[in-house]
């Protein structure tokens, strides 16, 4: 072994884990590290504010299944990235961060540019590590891959001080990650699968609540085959739409607050509830006691915690959701199952459902509609948060897995263009757009630059009400329609704005403006920014009052 | 709510007691008492926490808190099933001779230590259960207590059972 730096030795073992692109923003205690970045094959990909590059890193590992790195200094680059880093966590996204540090013999003295990184992020992260020896570097960014990207996905950061990267050692670059508490399930008990058959065996009334963990497993095809063998319909949580394909006959839809009627519908009634990569998350169960009263719960979950934690299970499988899925179908193919009419259930209430009426305006779900139609099948869609991205939940057709990306957990406004262009550095033969609020866009658009200047382009559409249409909503729905603080009827030209950044960018004011825009922006090979003008009064319908029940249903009748 | 008693095996490294008090705050549990010391091999670290909570949130609460990657096993002891000790250093105001007499006598009566004899203070070692140890300090209140060190619980399962078995 020769030795080397513990930067020369991070560049090395980044590439022999595989890294091919990385997001960031130097600073005073990366210039050993960006050095090396001279001679590594890695992207490095500049941002323009640490919370943009976590949020890119984000939204590359969402479309790509492989770990997001980002890279930001010390201080100010550390908390830069905190909110990116919830975001991940939240929707258990594999986001690896490195972080600049003050070298170690200024730890603790309040050094210029000094934050302590690890326990401002330790309830954020799923493992967050210093590096204090050298010879350790290979062992944690292996680890910091390594439990990123396994289980339950989520977040790590990894903290380097500065003189860990320029000291010279030794380097184990084959060091082993033996972790003695991480241990994660991966293929389920086959008892739990067979207790788990018994329940769905009787089913009369099966419906499937299908979450993130289905598309984090790859599991679309296995949650198919097994809904189609149990005849059972399939609602969706936010962050499992595009888990089965939105066309598919059993396809429910999202479920919750802001679901589809259909789904809202079908879930209380079922007698048997299987959830496969869910976690009741309050937006999706509405009030418990709503929430599929009379079912018998199945719970496969990769994370044992998980289990009920807010809502009883009579069954739990605990594992990845493929393996689950699959060992499930196994079983039951080779039993009688006897649907009873359940499925002529499903198609009634999905007539009775599909009513909703498009008219001409150049409403959201008018946009969104027209957005899906002008995409390739495979374009990947991030949104922003908010009343545009519940709209896009609800009317946004999804055909593949992973093709529908958003900030359901957390609820990161201004995450939606950032991710975008992450998630073009990682495919970039697919086209990449974000469908974003006016709010949303203003905190982070200035990304538009990463875009431009990176070769990165993605379309942008942004919905403009110069209002913060969700709180406006909530305002008109439950506070006497007194709105506060919500108004964003701001000077700036969004459009013109976006022209700055180096975008190709129009207004558009009808319905047929928009889809001509639309598709110039995706037969082009720039970044293309679409504004919409649209009426700041609309509200997003379903909606269920908080405190209420799943068939509580505000419409707009 | 009743006395929870959680035992943790972890890596012995800086960082994990913060992990888990910091997630025993976020879910606004106050810790009753803590212990913690290397285990039977120096790279771990034992770690004895009690709480006063519904046993039900604690098991929520040691779910997630095993799924921490420094956490190698942590579980809520079953109260019937387990030894616990607590320990205490009691300082008592002696300068009377029969207060110093009486305090002789009930520290005799608890199986401590006198480990300082001054003048007017005697230092005594109290160990036995949580109530033991408090029935200590409640019989020589009247002599006076004028400092009162705690180790808090430790706790080990009978039997054969250990922390490491499911």
């Amino acid at each position: 072994m020769t030795k080397t730096t513990g930067s020369r030795a991070y560049i090395k073992t980044l590439e022999n884990e595989g890294v091919t692109h990385m997001f960031g923003i130097t600073g005073a205690a990366l210039i050993p590290i960006c050095d090396d970045l001279l001679d590594s094959k890695i992207r490095y990909i500049p941002g323009v504010h640490e919370q943009g590059s976590a949020h890119m890193a984000d939204g590359y590992a969402r479309a790509s299944g492989k770990p997001g790195i980002v890279q930001v200094t010390s201080g100010p680059g550390a908390t830069n990235i905190v909110t990116g880093v919830a975001t991940a966590q939240l929707d258990s996204a594999p986001l690896v961060c490195f972080t600049g540090q003050v070298p170690m013999n200024m730890v603790g003295t309040d050094a210029f540019q000094e934050v302590d990184i690890i326990g401002v992020t330790a309830s954020i992260t799923k493992w967050n590590y210093q590096v204090r020896d050298p010879t350790r570097i290979p062992w944690a960014v292996k680890a910091g891959m390594y439990i990123s990207n396994t289980g339950r996905k989520g977040a790590v950061v990894i903290d380097l001080p500065k003189n860990v990267t320029t000291e010279e050692a030794e380097f184990d670059y084959d060091v082993k990650v033996e972790l003695k508490g991480y241990k994660p399930i991966i293929d389920p008990d086959p008892h739990e699968l067979d207790t788990a058959v018994k329940v769905l065996i009787d089913a009369k009334r099966p419906v499937i609540m299908a979450g993130g963990g289905v598309i984090a497993a790859g599991a679309g095809k296995e949650l198919a085959q097994l809904a189609e063998l149990l005849m059972a319909p399939v609602a969706t949580s936010l962050m499992g739409k595009g888990a089965i394909p939105s066309n598919h006959p059993l396809s429910l839809g999202l479920c919750g607050m802001h679901g589809r009627h259909e789904a809202n519908y079908m879930v209380p009634d079922a007698d048997v509830l299987l959830v496969v990569g869910a976690r009741f998350s309050d937006r999706t169960t509405a009030n418990l006691s709503g929430f599929a009263p009379n079912a018998k719960i199945v719970h496969i979950d990769i994370d044992k915690s998980e289990v009920d934690k807010n809502v009883s299970s009579i069954t739990k499988v605990i594992g990845d959701a493929r393996y689950a899925l699959s060992g499930l179908y196994k079983r039951l193919m080779v039993q009688n199952i006897r649907t009873n009419g359940w499925h002529k259930r499903i198609t009634e209430v999905k007539q009775y459902c599909e009513t909703y009426d498009y008219g001409t305006d150049i409403s959201t779900p008018n946009i969104i509609r027209s957005i899906r139609h002008a995409l390739p099948n495979d374009a990947i869609v991030t949104t922003d948060v908010g009343q545009h991205q519940m709209f896009a939940a609800l009317h946004y057709d999804v055909y593949e897995p992973g093709t529908f990306l958003t900030s359901g957990g957390l609820g990161t406004m201004g995450w939606g263009l950032p991710a975008a262009i992450g998630a073009k550095a990682a495919k970039p033969d697919r086209k990449v757009l974000a469908i974003c609020g006016d709010g949303g866009f203003h905190m982070t658009e200035n990304n538009l630059t990463v875009a431009v200047d990176e070769d990165l382009p993605i379309i942008a559409v942004v919905l403009n009400n110069k209002l913060l249409g969700m709180v406006a909503q909530w305002q008109r729905l439950f506070m006497d329609g007194r709105l506060s603080t919500v108004s964003r009827d701001y000077s700036v030209d969004y459009t013109e704005l976006s022209k700055t950044y180096g975008a190709h960018a129009v207004k558009t004011e009808t319905l047929d403006e928009f889809n001509k825009a639309m598709r110039e922006a995706v037969d082009a090979d720039y970044t293309t920014v679409i504004e919409v003008p649209i009426d700041p009064n609309e509200n997003v319908y379903p909606h269920i009052p908080p405190g209420m029940g799943l068939k509580d249903i505000l419409t707009d009748d | 709510m009743s006395l929870n008693v959680i035992s943790f095996l972890v890596e012995n490294k800086p960082g994990v007691l913060f992990n888990i008090s910091n997630t025993i705050r976020r879910k606004n549990f106050n810790i009753h008492s803590i212990t913690a010391i290397a285990g039977e091999h120096e790279d771990t670290t034992r770690i004895t926490i009690t709480s006063k909570a519904d046993a039900h949130e604690i098991d929520k609460l040691v779910e997630q808190m095993s799924k921490m990657v420094d956490i190698i096993r942590v579980k809520r002891l079953d109260p019937l099933r387990t030894i616990q000790r607590d320990l205490a250093l009691v300082k008592l105001h002696t300068a009377d001779p029969m207060a110093q007499e009486e305090a002789l006598e009930i520290i005799n009566k608890y199986k401590g230590l006198i480990l300082d004899i001054k003048p007017d203070t005697v230092i005594a070692q109290i160990t036995g259960s949580v109530n033991e140890v408090t029935d200590f300090h409640a019989e020589v209140g009247h002599i006076g207590v004028i400092e009162s060190a705690r180790t808090g619980i430790t706790a080990i399962e009978k039997g054969w059972v250990t922390l490491m078995e499911k």
